[in-house]
């Protein structure tokens, strides 16, 4: 039976230098599960290192969590990669690992915490994850599905860092599953904006950085149950699954 | 003066379209958001920019501007290249950083050659 789930694919953890240190594996699900999100995907800047530990944090709880990267292009867009294992979100990490520059200066940039799913710190990322990889958008559009993966392409209203910012409007043969809007964007301006454009399946998600926006800005989708291959199947449509209104 | 004048002057490599260096550069503008170039850049600029997607020889046709300067010893991207082409798009490239290029082609083009 089809039923409404609440999901954020769109959350920062503690090893995101822009996050605050209190996006710790535990306080995130818990956050999730008070806000009724069913749905949760860990997407840290080019990085699935925390994955694992959110994914063994709610277990037992009522949020599945889905294992996902936020990849920063060398053009500077930035695209959500869900993947439906947390090997697949590694195998894209070792792939964008090697295509950073840079070390990161925690006091300009911000700490990257590598935790367990006690909130225990484990080891600070020493990556520059703020960075570009040097790999085109397309590029990492096609690696992203060569493994199953889902892309949507972030906060495509925002002025940087999204896919219309940098390249202008979303060229033909960048195959994105879903446009991302932020709070900012009133549905008459995403109509007005982004209905025209290429994949514009529009979904909402917090991008949170901070706890207390965990959950906030989402979108609704019917689905049998929350996974990765149901919400596929919603944001194609297809056998009555679907991307409810957005709220 | 000419695309092919400025070209000279600022030693750049012309990538692609080299019959149609005729054309008259009336003006400069630098920017690597594509946005921005097509909400602020005017027809008959040469741009200067970083960015090497595909899509910045759209914005250059739906902008009219002269070409296309990538600098920093950035190369086009093939799929750019054949665009440009099709486009007549002319893309040239500058081993120096669009500060360089960008004062140069600004005191070119206010002093003359």
């Amino acid at each position: 039976m089809l039923s409404r789930v609440r999901a954020d694919l769109h959350v920062h953890t503690c090893l995101s230098p822009c996050a605050e240190l209190e996006m710790s594996p535990r306080k995130i699900v818990a956050e999730a599960v008070r806000k009724g999100i069913g749905l949760l995907a860990i997407t840290d800047h080019n990085s699935a290192a925390n994955v694992t530990a959110v994914m063994q944090a709610a277990i037992g709880s009522p949020v599945e969590v889905v294992a996902g990267m936020e990849v920063c292009s060398e053009e500077e867009v930035h695209v959500l990669a869900l993947f439906d294992s947390q090997e697949k979100a590694l195998d894209l990490q070792s792939l964008v690992y090697g295509h950073l520059a840079g070390r990161n200066d925690p006091d300009t940039f911000g700490l990257q915490v590598i935790a367990n799913e006690q909130d225990e710190v484990i080891s600070l990322e020493e990556r520059l994850l703020t960075g570009a990889a040097s790999l085109s958008v397309g590029r990492i559009v096609e690696e992203i599905h060569a493994r199953d993966g889902i892309v949507i392409a972030s906060h495509v209203d925002r002025e940087s860092y999204s896919v219309i910012s940098q390249l202008g409007f979303i060229p033909a043969g960048l195959e994105f599953d879903a446009l991302e809007l932020t709070r900012h964007c009133s549905t008459t301006e995403a109509r007005s904006r982004f209905s025209s454009c290429r994949g514009a399946v529009l979904v909402r998600n917090s991008d949170a950085h901070a706890l207390a926006a965990v959950g906030t800005n989402v979108t609704e989708y019917l689905m049998e149950c929350a996974s990765h291959h149901e919400l596929r199947k919603a944001l194609n449509g297809e056998d009555g699954r679907k991307v409810l209104t957005e709220v | 003066m000419t695309l092919n004048e400025v070209a000279k002057a600022l030693d750049l490599k012309v990538r692609c379209c080299e019959s149609n260096l005729e054309r008259d550069v009336t003006g400069g503008y630098v920017g690597d958001l594509l946005s921005d170039v097509i909400a602020n850049s005017r027809a008959g600029s040469l741009w200067i920019t970083m960015q090497v997607h595909v899509n910045i020889v759209a914005v250059a046709v739906l902008k009219e501007l002269t070409g296309i300067v990538v600098v920093q010893g950035r190369e086009p991207a093939e799929e750019t290249l054949k665009k440009a082409v099709e486009e007549h798009v002319p893309i040239l490239v500058s081993p120096v950083p669009a500060f360089e290029t960008a004062g140069a082609l600004s005191a070119l083009l206010t002093k003359g050659p």
